[in-house]
C-alpha cells in the first residue's frame, strides 16, 4: 500500500482535471443558486480553480510567471468583492426579499 | 506522499465547493467555501507555491470570507433559500448539461495535450532547509523586475475599490436624509 502511495505522484493533468471540475462546480452554482451571496461565492470559486491550474502549469513549465499571475488574480478579486459587496449591501438595504430575480425590477 | 497529500486535498476542495452549491443557508455555504479554500492552500504547497499558499489563506480564507459572513450578518439574509423552487422551468437541468458540457470540453482538452503536460518541471526554485525563502525570492524577483508596472497599477486598482465603495455607502446615507 504504502508502495503505490509513493510510487504513483501526482502530475500536472490531475490537478488541471480538478480544477476543471472546480470550475465547472461553481459554473453550476452560479446558474442554479438565486441568492446574490451565494452567486457571488461561486465566482470565487471559479477563480480558485483558475488559481489551481496556473500553478500547476507555473511547476510543469518550471516558470514562476504563472505564480505571479495568480498574485494578480487575487488582488482583483479582493478588489472585485469590495465592489461587488458593496453594490449588493446598497441594493439590500432598501428591498427584503434576497433573490437575484427580485433585482429584475432595476430595468425600470 | 504527495498522492495521499493530493487526494485528501482534492476531496476538501471537491466537497467544499459542492457544499458551497447545495446548502440552502448562505451561512453554511459561505463556511463550505472555507473548506474549498483551505484545500486550495494545501494543494499550492504540494506544488511549491509557498508564498501563494499563506497569502491564499491570509486573503480569501482570512479577509475575503469574513467580509461575506459580515454582509451575510449585516443584511439579515441568512434565512434559507427554498431550493425546491425551481424559476425557470427547466433551468436546472439546462445548467447542469452546460456546466457539465465545460468540464467534459475542458477535460477532453487536458487529456489530448497529457504527454505535453504531464512532464515534470525541475527548473522551479523550491524550498529546502537550506534555502527557505527560494519561492518568495523567485515570486519577487518576477514581480518586482517584470512586473512592476502592473504591480504597481493594482495599488490604484485597490484605491479605486476603496473610493468607490465609500462613495456608494455615502450616496445612501445622503439619500435617506433627503427622503426624510
Amino acid at each position: 500500500m504504502t508502495a503505490i502511495f509513493s510510487a504513483i505522484t501526482p502530475t500536472s493533468v490531475w490537478y488541471l482535471i480538478l480544477a476543471a471540475v472546480l470550475f465547472g462546480i461553481g459554473a453550476l452554482g452560479v446558474m442554479v443558486r438565486r441568492n446574490p451571496l451565494v452567486m457571488f461565492m461561486c465566482i470565487e470559486l471559479m477563480l480558485n480553480a483558475v488559481n489551481l491550474s496556473f500553478v500547476a502549469l507555473a511547476r510543469t513549465w518550471s516558470d514562476i510567471e504563472g505564480q505571479t499571475a495568480v498574485f494578480f488574480v487575487l488582488i482583483v478579486a479582493a478588489a472585485e468583492v469590495v465592489v461587488g459587496l458593496g453594490i449588493i449591501v446598497s441594493i439590500m438595504r432598501r428591498r427584503t426579499a434576497a433573490t437575484a430575480d427580485d433585482l429584475s425590477s432595476l430595468k425600470g | 506522499m504527495e498522492l495521499v497529500v493530493f487526494i485528501l486535498a482534492a476531496a476538501m476542495v471537491l466537497v467544499g465547493a459542492v457544499g458551497v452549491v447545495v446548502r440552502r443557508n448562505p451561512v453554511h455555504a459561505a463556511l463550505s467555501m472555507v473548506l474549498t479554500l483551505f484545500g486550495i492552500a494545501v494543494l499550492f504547497v504540494a506544488l511549491n507555491a509557498h508564498f501563494l499558499a499563506a497569502v491564499q489563506v491570509i486573503v480569501y480564507a482570512g479577509a475575503i470570507v469574513v467580509l461575506f459572513l459580515f454582509v451575510i450578518m449585516l443584511l439579515g439574509v441568512d434565512e434559507a433559500e427554498d431550493l425546491a423552487v425551481e424559476p425557470i422551468a427547466g433551468q436546472r437541468p439546462l445548467a447542469i448539461i452546460v456546466s457539465g458540457g465545460v468540464v467534459a470540453l475542458i477535460v477532453s482538452a487536458i487529456v489530448a495535450s497529457r504527454t505535453i503536460l504531464g512532464q515534470h518541471g525541475s527548473g522551479l526554485a523550491t524550498t529546502t532547509v537550506d534555502n527557505p525563502d527560494a519561492n518568495v525570492q523567485a515570486v519577487a524577483r518576477s514581480l518586482f523586475a517584470n512586473h512592476v508596472f502592473a504591480f504597481e497599477v493594482t495599488s490604484v486598482l485597490l484605491l479605486i475599490a476603496v473610493v468607490g465603495t465609500v462613495v456608494m455607502a455615502r450616496r445612501l446615507r445622503a439619500d435617506d436624509g433627503a427622503g426624510k
